[in-house]
């Protein structure tokens, strides 16, 4: 018979089979544990601050002339939730296009970024908002007036953009 | 008035008090519990409601107050209903016998710190009592008419039988050496560090281990196995109802706590001579003190239910009959068998 122990049974020696110098390890490293530095982050008070490469809410690019967008569609065509709505129209600037209506339904969005990364003319980037709050389904549908977001304060998506897209 | 219900009227107030006592001692736990735990895997645990979070019991039984309280149709309505309340009446009822210090005597008069210490079949009393706590685990179980409530109420009645009997027979080495089934009389014994745990170290371990089988406490928690049976034998139960189960494991595990303190760790006894306090027996301030190292001994032991529960992983159910059959049971035997003839010897 040269059958090797190896039931779990088997493989314990005698303290372990007793099972209680075992458990009074367990205990010990439990104990140990409870002395540790905490993970919990203190949510409304203490805020998580995201890198570029997060992405948060989706908004378009405001330059001090007006907003990047040219109103192509792409990313209304490419979004898999069909969460964007554009409607274009026509204007005196040298880029000829502008979007008259802009809307993204926020309960529709899964925050996956196609938009941003089909968009030509890197109009729309995922902002690092994250706590987006609503109480009824119309407060959900985002228009321009909240949508445009001064490029000052996305820089760091754009610098992400240009480095890794 | 007459002398018997003057006796109804203390025993009145006196179940009062430690009603009150318990309710504010599963509160404390339920309270330790979520800290201990959040502690062990690294997270803060309630801190909101009230400083360091010290209300959130009161918030969730206020929470349960509201729930609606839910019956399902198919369901036994009168066991449904009357199973909380067989848990929860059965978890109080066991503190008639627990003495929580010693005898004070006040103008010649004696007043007992409990309702009736003195009674000389404690023991077998609370036994008897929480075996009938299995009955309110099991009606819940069955009565819900629920296939994983019925599971966990067999499972409760199944554990509860097996290791009841380890647990008898460890108490049978006590009884041995104290010679009556008082509880009284066993912390008596057991002054001046004469604690049962020296005497019976294997008995303590037999004894602690069905405890928490008993109580239904991890690692032994199986009638109600979250991830196998949904929430076992509480599955359909909703508000207060569901309340009065939680609210009774606390008090059971406060009981089993107490039990332990009693039978192994002195009780009352207070771990140094009373002199050196400079405390008389039988006077307010002696009684006040034994009361305080009762209640320390009890919240170390609730803290150790506790501690363990978050370490160690649940028992599968052949594992849990094998260690109640094959190795408590036997080693209960055997310690009886050593008790009685060390005693006879040295008689």
């Amino acid at each position: 018979m040269n059958r090797r122990k190896n039931s779990e049974a088997e493989r314990l020696n005698f303290w372990e089979k007793l099972y209680i110098p075992e458990i009074a390890k367990g205990l010990g490293l439990t104990f140990s544990y409870m002395f540790r530095p905490k993970f919990t982050r203190q949510y409304p008070e203490e805020r998580f601050e995201p890198t570029g490469s997060y992405r948060g809410r989706p908004v378009l690019v405001l330059e001090e002339d007006g907003e990047r967008c040219v109103a192509c569609g792409l990313c209304s065509r490419v979004c898999p939730a069909l969460a964007i709505e554009v409607q274009a129209a026509e204007t005196e600037k040298e880029k000829e296009r502008y979007p008259e209506k802009f809307e993204i339904n926020m309960l529709r969005c899964i925050f996956c970024g196609f938009c941003e990364e089909v968009c030509p003319e890197e109009a729309i980037v995922m902002s690092k908002d994250y706590d987006l709050v609503f109480e009824t389904k119309k407060d959900a549908i985002y228009g321009k007036d909240k949508l445009l977001v001064p490029i000052a304060e996305l820089q760091d998506r754009l610098e992400f953009l240009r480095q890794y897209k | 008035m007459n002398e018997i219900s003057w006796i109804l009227i203390e025993a009145g107030v006196k179940a009062l008090i430690i009603i009150g006592m318990m309710l504010l001692v599963a509160a404390a736990s339920v309270y330790v519990e979520r800290k201990v735990s959040a502690f062990i895997q690294l997270r803060i645990g309630p801190n909101r409601v009230g400083p360091f979070g010290l209300l959130q019991p009161f918030a969730d039984v206020f929470k349960l107050f509201l729930k609606e309280d839910i019956i399902p149709a198919a369901a036994d309505r009168w066991f449904h209903r009357i199973a909380p309340v067989i848990s929860l009446g059965v978890a109080f009822a066991v503190y008639a016998v627990i003495p929580f210090a010693d005898y004070i005597v006040i103008d010649d008069k004696i007043i007992q710190f409990g309702i009736a210490p003195d009674v000389n079949i404690g023991i077998l009393f609370i036994l008897a009592l929480t075996s009938v706590g299995v009955y309110g685990i099991t009606l819940a179980g069955w009565s819900s008419n629920n296939k994983y409530s019925l599971l966990g109420g067999l499972r409760s009645s199944a554990q509860m039988i097996s290791y009841e009997l380890s647990m008898g027979l460890a108490l049978v080495s006590v009884i041995l050496i104290t010679g009556s089934l008082s509880l009284t009389d066993i912390v008596r014994d057991q002054a001046g560090w004469r604690w049962n745990i020296f005497i019976q170290p294997l008995g303590f371990i037999i004894f602690l281990v069905s405890s928490f089988a008993e109580t239904n406490r991890a690692p032994f928690d199986l009638p109600e196995a979250e991830p196998e049976l949904v929430g076992g034998f509480n599955t359909e139960y909703s508000g207060m109802k569901f309340g009065m189960f939680f609210l009774a494991e606390y008090a059971n595990m406060a009981t089993a706590s107490a039990l332990i303190a009693m039978l192994y760790l002195g009780g009352w006894q207070l771990p140094f001579p009373p002199e050196w306090l400079g405390l008389q027996p039988h006077t307010l301030a002696m009684a006040l003190a034994q009361f305080a190292f009762l209640v320390i001994k009890v919240a170390v032991l609730i803290f150790f239910f506790i501690w363990v529960r978050w370490s160690i992983p649940r028992f599968r159910y052949d594992q849990l009959m094998n260690l109640g059959w094959k190795v408590l049971l036997p080693l209960a035997i055997v310690n009886i068998l050593i008790t009685a003839v060390v005693l006879y010897i040295l008689k």
